[in-house]
């Protein structure tokens, strides 16, 4: 309620001081008839409690109530396009939906029927996989194509004329060669999430202070100590950025990917229901699938933050 | 007095875009064991890539260059280098960095506790053992270039390298990291070559000031014997004739033999 209120009026300081002097004051009348300097005391405290309290809604509402507000914005234009009819569920619809498959999200009625819960769950499986074997791979790969300048001339151009193809088309190839649709889709994830690391971890490399480089040389440290206590803790924050671009990218594909190959997943379920003609799902999915990549994003932010000591 | 390092005839050449640019020509510099000497000379000269020649970062094009007799072949950790911008690992506590150089020196012959105990006296020599296990980006510049002296000194080098040590610091932080640095040669008796481009610095530090000329091709114009006894007081200096005469012929070096002519 009173953070409602400052939002929308949003007083200058000296407003809001007098606002707090008033509580103050009530505040302190029950102390009254006891000493002078317990009261005061008592008064100073309460005082510091409200205005901290007060400080710390107005954050909480400065960044919860605008993308609240946004999210109000899209919800109400969904509502608007969908109040005639159409093949557009209405929110109301949809969150009717959405109510009854969270309710159970994790049920089981044979391979093409199971709860959204499997299917994210599956969806995911494949993506740690995928983008796992890609981090084994690109990882390494990255720190030696940074470490010699040959090796990187000689990828660079093998490079730069894979990276841009769609991970899609490298479908087929995994369906040939895998002969299954599981690893076909895992190999997709792989070979569209590991450019970002070879890429990200080479320049870390590259961009490694000489002043450090000089440290290990001054100190004569050998090459695992070298490796161990200045090159891969200089290049963590770039390897941290290349693993979050391929995390988003493998999330981006693997909905696609599910698609064509079937089975259990996200993407197979958004091809499914759209078979089905159950468009609420669809757009439940879609929120999922945002849901999922938002926090998978933001998790590995925290981690990156954790390791950039640049900025510190 | 015995000799620590013996420079020759040295020169060095890079390959630029332009063509090879001759940076240091005909250098002949013997340093004495004990001695503080101070490289001076305008920026762009070559103080810096003669230090570098001394530590072993870098090769000299012609010249012999030795270290006890052997010749410089790479770096090493007896010419231990105070960077100018200190060059602490950011992930690395104060005193893990200084560990580190104690660890690769003395770690294959000593036990764990002797090593801790030398990083623990690095430390305390230069005053931040209450900095111990905070790192490089919690402490303020002074302390982080005192680190990089703990680490340089840790290693009981044969001879202390120091480029611009203070020049990124304010002038108050400085003189009192000069003060400390007079202090802890004199307790260390290092030998110390030092890159500053401050002619208070140099007479107040060094034995003898090596003054180079303007490059290209920069070399050894003058060499200034700082006669000045030990251990010096900057207050009682100012009074001194001997160090308002070192420092006038600095001066004279730098602003009237090798004035540069407007960039």
């Amino acid at each position: 309620m009173s953070a409602t209120a400052t939002m929308g009026v949003a007083p200058a300081p000296a407003a809001d001081e007098s606002d707090a002097k008033v509580v103050d004051l009530k505040a302190a009348r029950p102390a009254a008839g006891k000493g002078e300097t317990v009261r005061s005391a008592a008064a100073r405290a309460r005082h510091g409690a409200g205005a901290a309290l007060r400080g710390w809604l107005r954050a909480l509402a400065g960044a919860v109530l605008p993308p609240l507000a946004g999210l109000a914005l899209l919800v109400g234009l969904w509502h608007l396009a969908t109040m005639n009819g159409g093949g557009i569920p209405s929110p109301g619809k949809t969150w009717d939906a959405a109510v009854t498959i969270f309710a159970d999200p994790f049920y089981q009625a044979g391979p093409n029927d199971q709860g959204i819960g499997w299917n994210v769950l599956a969806s995911l499986q494949r993506v740690a996989v995928g983008f796992g074997i890609a981090a084994l791979v690109g990882i390494p790969a990255g720190f030696l194509l940074g470490r010699f300048a040959v090796l990187s001339q000689m990828m660079n151009p093998i490079i730069s004329l894979l990276r841009p193809v769609s991970p899609l088309a490298w479908l087929p190839i995994g369906l040939l060669v895998f002969q299954r649709a599981d690893p076909a889709a895992t190999w997709t994830i792989f070979i569209c999430s590991i450019w970002p690391m070879i890429l990200n971890t080479a320049q870390g490399v590259t961009r490694v202070p000489q002043d450090y480089l000089n440290v290990a040389r001054v100190l004569n440290l050998s090459e695992w100590k070298v490796f161990t206590k200045i090159l891969f803790p200089a290049v963590l924050p770039y390897m941290l950025t290349g693993i979050r671009l391929s995390i988003g990218t493998a999330w981006l594909v693997i909905v696609a990917a599910e698609m064509l190959t079937g089975g259990v997943g996200i993407g197979f379920w958004v091809w499914d229901e759209w078979n089905n003609l159950k468009v609420e799902h669809i757009i439940i999915a879609i929120f999922v699938i945002g849901i999922v990549g938002l926090v998978l994003e933001q998790a590995l932010m925290l981690v990156a933050r954790r390791f950039n000591y640049e900025n510190r | 007095m015995k000799k620590i390092v013996r420079i020759e005839n040295v020169g060095q050449v890079f390959g630029t875009k332009n063509g090879p640019f001759t940076a240091l020509q005909g250098i002949n510099l013997d340093i004495h064991e004990g001695e503080s000497i101070a490289l001076i000379g305008h920026s762009g000269c070559g103080k810096s890539t003669l230090l570098n020649l001394i530590a072993g970062l870098t090769r000299p094009t012609s010249g012999v260059m030795l270290c006890d007799g052997r010749e410089i072949a790479g770096p090493g950790p007896e010419r231990a280098v105070v960077f100018q911008n200190h060059s602490l690992l950011p992930w690395l506590t104060c005193y893990d960095n200084v560990h580190l150089a104690v660890d690769r020196v003395f770690g294959a012959k000593e036990g764990k506790a002797r090593l801790k105990q030398r990083t623990q006296d690095a430390l305390a020599l230069v005053g931040l053992t209450h900095a111990e296990t905070k790192f490089p980006h919690e402490i303020s510049g002074g302390m982080k270039q005192r680190v990089g002296i703990a680490r340089a000194l840790s290693m009981e080098p044969r001879i202390l390298l120091m480029d611009e040590p203070f020049g990124a610091l304010d002038a108050l932080t400085r003189a009192t990291l000069q003060d400390e640095l007079v202090k802890i040669v004199a307790a260390t008796k290092a030998t110390m070559v030092m890159v500053t481009h401050d002619v208070d610095e140099a007479v107040l530090l060094s034995d003898r000031v090596v003054m180079l000329t303007n490059g290209p091709a920069a070399t050894i114009g003058e060499i200034l014997d700082v006669k000045l006894a030990r251990p010096r007081d900057r207050l009682a200096l100012a009074e001194e004739p001997e160090f308002a005469h070192c420092r006038a012929a600095v001066l004279d070096f730098l602003y009237k033999k090798q004035l540069k002519r407007a960039a």
